[in-house]
C-alpha cells in the first residue's frame, strides 16, 4: 500500500472516516478561516442572506482589513466597516484595526493563529503560504468562506501532489524568492494546477522560515492548491513562543504516491526577475541590467518580513535611491515594523531617501500608495505581474527578491546587488 | 438547460486581475463590477456584448487573486457561460459556487472564432457552433459539483444542511 503525502496525511486527520487519498472529495474540518477587506463582504452578505445566526467558532475566524487600508476613500471605508460590525455582533476576537493590522498571511502565522498540521482556507488566493508550516492551507472565495464560517467545514478534492528536491547550496543573495520563481519558470503559471506542492531537500531545510513562507506564499502562482514544507526544529523555534492553540507536525510517508518528482541542483543560481506580465517569464538579474525603473516596491504577504527588510537595508545603508527612482517599503506587520524601527532600518531607509509605508497590501494589486502612471516600469518583490496589476494598465511590473530591488532602487535599473556593494 | 449566444474568444492565462482589476473592488457592487469586466483584456468588452453571450478562453482562464469579484462581474455583465481550455482552481470553484456555468473544452477554445454563434447543452456538455457547423463534447462535470449545481449552488446546499441539523 502506498503510504501518503504531507497532504493526504493532514486531510486524513481532517475527516471523518480518517482515511484521504489523492482525488477523494471530502468534507474537512477547518481548524482556522478568514476573510480580508475585498472578500469577507461578500461572505458575511452570504452569511446573512443564508439566516444562520451564529459563527461556528469566534476563536477560529479572523477578519483582516489589509488590502485598502488605512482606508483609502469612501467606498474601501464602507467595506471595512461592514467587517468591524460582524466582528462586533459576532464577537470575533481576530478583527485587527489600524495600529493592529498587518498584511493577513504574515500577521496570522506571527500571531500564533495558524499552526502545523491545520486545515486552513482563506478567502484570498495567497492563503497556501502557511503550508510553510506544515498546515494544509488554500484559498477559496467568499462563498466558500461563508459556508465554513457557518459549519466549521468546508469540501475539497484531495490533490495529488508534485515534489520538488531543491540540492546544492545557495550563492550569496540567492533566497527563498528565487528558487520560487526557478520552480515557476520551470513549470509554469499552471504547472502545479489544482496539485499541491511540496518542497523539500537540503536547500529547504537549512532555510529560515521568512524564506519558507516566501516559497509557499507563490505555489498559487504556478496554480497550486498549496505549497507544502515538513515541520521541523525551525519551524518548531518559530510556532512555540506564538502558538494560541495545540498544534501537531506531520510528514509525509516514505513510500507517499508523488504524481511527478523533480529534482534540482540549484548550486549555480542566480537572482531571478520575472518579466512581464506572468511570473513564469524569469530570467537571471545579469540578463536584466539595461532596464530602467520608475519605482521599487519592497513588501508584500510575499516579502515584507523582517528578514526581507534587513536585506533592503543592508544595501540601503549609506547609499541613496536613484534620483528618478520612487523606494518604497510596507513592513508586513506592526511586529516586523516595531522591530524594523528598533534595529534603526527605517533610519537607512529615509536616509536612502526610500519612504516607509504602515502595513498594508497597498501597490501589490494596485489598490493604494503607489500605484504606476501609464507607462511606468516597477520592480516589486511582491508575487504577481499581471497587466495592470499595480495601476495602469500600460504599466509594467518586474518581480525579485529584496536585495535585487534594493540594489535596483539605487541604480535607477534592474540590477546585481553585487553592483552596489563597495 | 440550453444556451445561445456570440462567442467572444481571449488567450491564454487570463488571470482575474484582467477580468476584474483590483482598481474596482472597494465595492462589491454588481452593477459596477459589471460596467469593468474583463477591461484590462479589452477595454470595450462591457459596452459590446450582449446578454447571453460567451466567452471562449485558452488554459488557465481565471489564474491569480481568489476574488469571487471575478465569476460575479462575468455573470452581472450577461456572459451566459465561459469555454475555455482548463480553468485555474480557485476561478472554478468561485464559479460553481456562483451558479456561472463553465465548460472545459480544448478542441472548442481553439477552433471557435468571436463571432460564433454558439448553442451549449449545459446537461450533456455538448457545444455545437452553429457559424461553422462543428458540434463539440466538453469534458463532464464531476458528479460533486453536479450535484451542488442541483442543490442551486453551495448556498442552497449549506441551508438545507442548516434545515436538517434544526430538525434533529
Amino acid at each position: 500500500m502506498n503510504g501518503k503525502t504531507l497532504s493526504e496525511k493532514i486531510l486524513s486527520a481532517h475527516v471523518e472516516s480518517g482515511e484521504v487519498k489523492a482525488g477523494d472529495l471530502v468534507e474537512a474540518r477547518v481548524d482556522f478561516a478568514f476573510g480580508n477587506d475585498i472578500t469577507a463582504p461578500i461572505a458575511i452578505k452570504i452569511f446573512k442572506e443564508t439566516g444562520a445566526r451564529r459563527v461556528f467558532d469566534p476563536y477560529r475566524i479572523a477578519l483582516i482589513p489589509d488590502h485598502f487600508t488605512p482606508n483609502k476613500d469612501i467606498a474601501s471605508a464602507n467595506q471595512v466597516k461592514i467587517l468591524r460590525d460582524f466582528a462586533r455582533e459576532q464577537g470575533l476576537p481576530y478583527f485587527f484595526e489600524v495600529g493592529r493590522v498587518g498584511i493577513e498571511h504574515a500577521l496570522l502565522p506571527e500571531q500564533g493563529l495558524v499552526l502545523p498540521g491545520d486545515v486552513i482556507i482563506g478567502a484570498d488566493s495567497h492563503t497556501c503560504t502557511y503550508g510553510a508550516l506544515g498546515a494544509f492551507a488554500t484559498g477559496v472565495g467568499s462563498t466558500d468562506l461563508a459556508a465554513a464560517m457557518i459549519t466549521g467545514k468546508v469540501w475539497f478534492r484531495v490533490p495529488e501532489t508534485i515534489k520538488f528536491i531543491f540540492k546544492g547550496t545557495l550563492k550569496p543573495w540567492v533566497s527563498g524568492k528565487d528558487l520560487i520563481l526557478y520552480t515557476i519558470g520551470q513549470i509554469g503559471v499552471d504547472g502545479a494546477r489544482y496539485r499541491a506542492m511540496e518542497f523539500t531537500g537540503e536547500v529547504i531545510e537549512k532555510l529560515p522560515m521568512a524564506d519558507r513562507f516566501t516559497i509557499c506564499n507563490m505555489a498559487i502562482e504556478a496554480g497550486a492548491k498549496t505549497g507544502l514544507i515538513t515541520p521541523d526544529s525551525i519551524t518548531k523555534e518559530f510556532v512555540k513562543p506564538r502558538a494560541q492553540r495545540p498544534y501537531k507536525f506531520y510528514s509525509p510517508d516514505e513510500n507517499a504516491n508523488y504524481e511527478r518528482v523533480f529534482e534540482w541542483d540549484i548550486s549555480e543560481l542566480e537572482p531571478l526577475v520575472a518579466f512581464p506580465h506572468l511570473p513564469e517569464n524569469v530570467r537571471p538579474v545579469t540578463e536584466a541590467k539595461n532596464i530602467k525603473i520608475d519605482q521599487v516596491v519592497i513588501g508584500s504577504c510575499t516579502n515584507g518580513r523582517l528578514e526581507d527588510l534587513r536585506m533592503a537595508a543592508k544595501i540601503l545603508k549609506g547609499k541613496k535611491v536613484h534620483p528618478r527612482v520612487r523606494c518604497l517599503i510596507f513592513p508586513a506587520t506592526p511586529e516586523i515594523y516595531k522591530q524594523a524601527m528598533e534595529e534603526g532600518l527605517f533610519k537607512i531607509f529615509v536616509d536612502a531617501e526610500a519612504t516607509v509605508s504602515p502595513p498594508t497590501c497597498g501597490p501589490c494589486l494596485g489598490g493604494h500608495m503607489g500605484i504606476l502612471a501609464k507607462g511606468e516600469r516597477a520592480l516589486a518583490t511582491t508575487n504577481r505581474n499581471f497587466v495592470g496589476r499595480m495601476g495602469d494598465p500600460k504599466s509594467e511590473v518586474y518581480l525579485s527578491n529584496p536585495a535585487v530591488a534594493a540594489a535596483s532602487a539605487i541604480l535607477g535599473r534592474i540590477a546585481h546587488p553585487d553592483e552596489v556593494l563597495d | 438547460m440550453k444556451i445561445q449566444g456570440k462567442a467572444w474568444v481571449f488567450g491564454d492565462d487570463i488571470d482575474t486581475d484582467a477580468i476584474i482589476p483590483a482598481r474596482y473592488l472597494n465595492t462589491h457592487d454588481e452593477r459596477i463590477l459589471a460596467e469593468h469586466c474583463m477591461e484590462d483584456a479589452d477595454p470595450d468588452f462591457s459596452r459590446k456584448i450582449n446578454n447571453g453571450d460567451i466567452i471562449i478562453a485558452g488554459k488557465n482562464f481565471g489564474c491569480g487573486s481568489s476574488r469571487e469579484h471575478a465569476p460575479i462581474a462575468i455573470k452581472a455583465c450577461g456572459v451566459s457561460c465561459v469555454i475555455a481550455e482548463s480553468f485555474a482552481r480557485i476561478f472554478y470553484r468561485n464559479a460553481f459556487n456562483m451558479g456561472l456555468p463553465i465548460l472545459e473544452s480544448p478542441e472548442a477554445a481553439r477552433e471557435v472564432k468571436s463571432g460564433d454563434i454558439l448553442e451549449i447543452d449545459l446537461s450533456s456538455g455538448k457545444i455545437h457552433n452553429k457559424t461553422s457547423g462543428k458540434t463539440y463534447q466538453a469534458s463532464p462535470i464531476p458528479a460533486f459539483m453536479r450535484e451542488l449545481v442541483q442543490a442551486g449552488g453551495l448556498i442552497p446546499y449549506i441551508k438545507s444542511k442548516m434545515e436538517e441539523s434544526f430538525n434533529d
